[in-house]
Formats: C-alpha cells, sequence, structure tokens
C-alpha cells in the first residue's frame, strides 16, 4: 500500500478535542464531521486538505478522547495518513480500525516541512521526502494490522473473516 | 505477575502473559454512552451480525448531553434506545436512571475485581479503583466487541505508583494525581499499565481511587488499576451479589519503573492551560482570575467531592462575577447530595446546580465557555477549546481547590480558607 501527499505539520500532543470539538459530535455523517478537522488548531485546514494530505506531527498524537471523530474526520478531510513521532492508543487503535494509516517515525519533524511531498511505502515502513530527495524511517506495521487497512478498516476486515456472533 | 498482567492472562485463557505480548482477550463487560454508541450501533449492523454477543454484558449510558440540548442530541438517544430494545439489552441507564457513565459502571455494580471491561470512552480506566483492568476503546472497535465479545491488545508493561505518607489538610487524591501527571508527563505512560500500590493506598476511599485510575489516560496509560483490599471489596459486596475472582499482584511482579510519592510532601497542585501535565503547586498561580468554578465530572463528581466543596461554601456567598456550576455525578449522588443538605449549601452559596451529566466537562452543554474566560475546575482535561471558547483558559484542581477560588473570584490555595 503507497500513499502520496502533501506535508501538514502539527507540534506535540495534538489532543482529539482540537481534531474534532466536542460541539461536532452530534453529528453523524463523516464528510460533515470532516468539515470541522482540525478545527481547535487550524480552521482551514478541510480547505488545505481536500486535495489530499499527509499529518506529520510530533509526539502523542491524538491523546485525549476515545471519539473515533477523530480519526474519521481526518480521513474524510482527506488526509491519507498520519505519521508522527509517537501515538496516543485509543487515537492509534481507531485509525486503523476505519482504515487510516497512520505511522510512527521517531524523526519525522526534523525531516519534513510543510508542504514537501511524501509518498508512504506501508508494508516497508518506508517514507520518501520527494521534495528534499530523502528517505525517512517508520516502524513497520504488524502484518494482522496492515491486513485491516488493506481491507479498509475493521469492519471490512471482519466481513471478509466472515465473523458472526456465536 | 502484576494485577494488570493476570487478569488478561485470565481473559485469554492463557497461565501467563508477559508486557508487548498481544492476545486474543474475552470481555466481561462492554460500556458505551450516546457519543461513541451511536456510531458503534451502525457498524454493528455493517459487520451483519444479527445479535450482540451477549446482551446482558452490554451497558449503555445516557450522559454528556442529558436532557437533549438539541435535536441532534435527542436523535442519539434514541438510536441508543432503539438498539436497546432490538437487541434486549436490559443495562440501559436512561435520563433519571444514571448519571456519568464511569459513575454509573462502578455504583450499579458492574465493575467487580478481576474483570476485564471495555468501554467507549477513554475513562474507562477508572473501573481500575476496584481491581478490575478498565480501558477505552474507539466505536468500531465496540461494533466488534459487540459482534463477537473479544479483543485483541498488547499486554502492557506496568508503572508502578508507590504512596506512602498522610494527606495534608486540604489535600485530595486529585492533588495527587496532577502531580504524577507533572511528573510522568502527558506521554509518560502511553500504552503502559499504572498500578497504584503502597502504604497510604488502603486510606484511600473507592471515590478517591477513582479519581487516581480515572486520571492515567492523561499520561496515555491504558488503565490504571489498584490491587482490591478491604476497601474496595467492602464496596462491591455492598453493590453486586455476583461472584468475581480475587486478583492482585504477586510480591515479586515485575514493574517497568516504580516513582515513590510521599503524599505528605503534596501540597494543592494545579494544571494550568493547555496540558493536563503543566502542573504546579496552586500557591504559585494565586491570584489568578476567574470566571467560572466548575465541580463535577467523572473525576471529581462524587458525594465526598461535594462534602467538601460544601464545607467551603457553607454560609458563605461566591464571589460577585463568578458563577460556580455543580453537577453531581449521578442521580444516586444527586440524592444522597439533597439528604446531607449539600444542595442547599450549593444553593445558598449562588452556586448552580445542574443534573447529573458530562456537561462542563466534554464542553457539550450546561457552563460553556465563552473567549477570553477563565474556569477552574474539578474535570480531567484542560485542552484548547475542551469546555467551550478555543481562546478560554482551563485550570485543573481539586474541589477543595475550585470551591476556594470560587470564594475568592480568583484561584487561591484552599489552605487559606480552612483556618477560618
Amino acid at each position: 500500500m503507497k500513499v502520496s501527499g502533501k506535508a501538514v505539520v502539527f507540534g506535540d500532543n495534538v489532543n482529539t478535542d482540537v481534531i474534532i470539538p466536542s460541539k461536532y459530535l452530534t453529528l453523524l455523517d463523516p464528510v460533515q464531521i470532516a468539515q470541522h478537522a482540525m478545527e481547535g488548531l487550524d480552521p482551514s485546514f478541510p480547505e488545505k486538505a481536500k486535495n489530499g494530505v499527509i499529518i506529520v506531527a510530533g509526539r502523542n498524537f491524538g491523546c485525549g478522547s476515545s471519539r473515533e471523530q477523530a480519526p474519521i474526520a481526518l480521513k474524510y478531510a482527506g488526509v491519507r495518513c498520519v505519521l508522527a513521532e509517537s501515538f496516543a492508543r485509543i487515537f492509534y487503535r481507531n485509525a486503523i480500525n476505519i482504515g487510516l494509516p497512520v505511522l510512527e517515525s521517531p524523526h519525522i519533524r526534523s525531516e519534513v516541512d510543510e508542504g514537501d511531498v511524501l509518498t508512504v511505502t506501508l508494508e516497508e515502513g518506508k517514507v520518501e521526502n520527494e521534495t528534499k530527495g530523502c528517505v525517512i524511517a517508520a516502524l513497520k506495521l504488524p502484518r494482522f494490522i496492515l491486513e485491516i487497512l488493506e481491507d479498509g478498516g475493521l469492519i471490512e476486515h471482519l466481513k471478509k473473516k466472515g465473523v458472526k456472533a456465536p | 505477575m502484576n494485577i494488570a498482567e493476570k487478569i488478561l492472562a485470565a481473559a485469554s485463557g492463557r497461565e501467563e502473559v508477559k508486557p508487548g505480548e498481544i492476545v486474543e482477550a474475552k470481555v466481561d463487560m462492554a460500556m458505551a454512552n450516546e457519543i461513541t454508541g451511536p456510531l458503534a450501533i451502525q457498524a454493528f449492523k455493517k459487520i451483519g451480525a444479527p445479535r450482540v454477543w451477549d446482551r446482558r454484558r452490554i451497558v449503555l449510558v445516557l450522559d454528556h448531553q442529558v436532557p437533549a440540548d438539541s435535536v441532534r442530541s435527542a436523535e442519539l438517544h434514541k438510536i441508543m434506545r432503539t438498539f436497546a430494545k432490538e437487541q434486549r439489552i436490559p443495562l440501559l441507564y436512561d435520563i433519571g436512571y444514571g448519571g456519568v457513565c464511569h459513575q454509573v459502571m462502578v455504583e450499579k455494580g458492574h465493575v467487580k475485581p478481576g474483570k476485564l471491561i471495555v468501554g467507549a470512552d477513554s475513562h474507562t480506566c477508572t473501573y481500575g479503583a476496584l481491581g478490575a483492568f478498565g480501558t477505552g476503546i474507539g466505536s468500531t472497535e465496540m461494533a466488534g466487541v459487540f459482534a463477537t465479545g473479544e479483543i485483541w491488545l498488547r499486554v502492557p508493561s506496568t508503572i508502578r505508583i508507590d504512596l506512602s505518607g498522610s494527606f495534608l489538610t486540604c489535600v485530595a487524591p486529585k492533588d495527587v494525581i496532577l502531580y504524577v501527571i507533572g511528573k510522568i508527563g502527558a506521554d509518560g505512560a502511553t500504552y503502559k499499565a499504572i498500578e497504584f500500590t503502597g502504604t497510604a493506598i488502603h486510606k484511600i476511599s473507592v471515590s478517591g481511587r477513582m479519581t487516581l485510575c480515572n486520571m492515567t489516560v492523561e499520561m496515555g496509560a491504558k488503565t490504571g488499576i489498584i490491587s482490591p483490599d478491604e476497601v474496595s471489596l467492602a464496596y462491591v459486596e455492598s453493590r453486586t451479589d455476583e461472584s468475581f475472582m480475587l486478583i492482585g499482584s504477586d510480591s515479586d511482579a515485575v514493574y517497568e519503573k516504580t516513582l515513590a510519592v510521599d503524599i505528605e510532601k503534596i501540597e494543592p497542585q494545579v494544571a494550568c492551560p493547555h496540558a493536563v501535565d503543566n502542573v504546579k503547586p496552586v500557591k504559585e498561580v494565586e491570584g489568578v482570575e476567574i470566571n467560572q468554578a466548575f465541580i463535577g465530572s467523572c473525576t471529581n463528581g462524587r458525594l465526598e467531592d461535594l462534602k467538601i466543596a460544601a464545607k467551603f461554601l457553607k454560609g458563605k456567598k461566591i464571589a460577585k462575577g463568578v458563577r460556580l456550576i455543580v453537577t453531581p455525578a449521578s442521580q444516586e449522588i444527586y440524592l444522597q447530595a439533597l439528604q446531607h443538605g449539600l444542595l442547599e449549601v450549593f444553593v445558598k452559596s449562588g452556586a448552580y446546580v445542574c443534573n447529573p451529566t458530562c456537561g462542563a466537562c466534554f464542553g457539550g452543554h450546561m457552563g460553556l465557555l465563552a473567549s477570553g474566560e477563565v474556569c477552574i475546575s474539578s474535570s480531567n482535561r484542560n485542552f484548547v477549546g475542551r469546555m467551550g471558547s478555543p481562546e478560554a483558559e482551563i485550570y485543573l484542581a481539586s474541589p477543595a481547590t475550585v470551591a476556594a477560588s470560587a470564594l475568592a473570584g480568583k484561584i487561591v490555595d484552599p489552605r487559606r480558607f480552612s483556618e477560618d
């Protein structure tokens, strides 16, 4: 699986309240949710992201609440992948479960500037910065997580496996 | 093994587990509220399973925006009720019967020692107060649990917080957990478990233990947990007749590291804007003027918290220009507060008492902040925009500090009032 896009850069501890403020959690339509993606930090984000971007961030991306609306907002706003130095665990699981690729890359911020064009090869944990002409290492995902992403998320994955209630 | 490892071993049918291993675990209870539940229900329907795995092990709670503050909220509530009816789920805590989900789970006897409980809410880690492994998950994952009753989990390594000593006047478990978060940092326990041990733990009530475990997620932790003792067992036995296995940490259990905390050295603490780990002693930020004070939430909205606040407020008036919002965490607590005369104290002091709900803590309704406003809150998060405007500032503190600050109109060390 390969994804490409321009980098949008954020700092440390980007929390789920700024990714999607509580007041929009009564929305159920992903497209409507996405109109408010990152509103707490940058209200112009949905406009920036609409043609497909890759988020590059520091430590503890997605900390805070369990709201799955956070990765949903990013995915439907046009985010193709999130690369961060580290992730908060519930966000990390939620992103995979809804089919938004997330990769840990410990030095990503020092190698990428806003607007750089990146190509990510998920299987290899490889990030190519085409603007700067360098390759940045990311942590490889375990096989079963890649399978969930390849299937487009946990629901599709479970359906494929034929999971039914006991 | 330590208690977290033992619970995951039992839940996955293994003799032993080690940190880093991934286990397929059987879930004992699953909880969702009306913010995370509807997405889980949508996803469950997409999976195509006709029935949930066990209708008696699912708890549905309406708490974040109750009673409905908008038509959109009302629609979410309706989705929850309809699902409960379709799937014949008896444990639906509708408006008037419950309160904040984590309080309800504990109060109604759904949390028992040794159990693995997943909740579609980050503060599910609260259940460790009774020796359960509680962890927060998202909605899609909850749909998978609804269908199968199972979940994959990585066995976390555990950080031990060893508490000794006694509390100084006006110092509460909230001050201890804020102090610990300041030391460990907002991502210092990501993917890990936090276990509270030590001689001081036995002196802390179940309510205080819930406050400790509740905020472990603010360090990124997967769960916060305390081995059961007489205090927690007495509580559980008063809440349920159902059986459970008594699981505690072995004396040779392995920890990634241990942080020793002498409670006697902890003064009243406050987490300053806009990070939960931006923690200082209250005396260093005294004088910051406030517009709103909030006492409530799954962190500090229990009877013990309300009693402390009432002690400060009794016979006094809160400062002009300040609004104090008090939100008991459940219907049971609301009733107890009424019977103890606390609600009268609050109302006479000029405080505004709301119905049990997540309310202002969640920033959904019942006490949002305008731009430029400052709030001191007994809740758990002070992120930008958490309680309303992104231009507002939130300070987190204990109920004592919040009540004292409401009286002063500015942030004050509660010890200034306790000498009266």
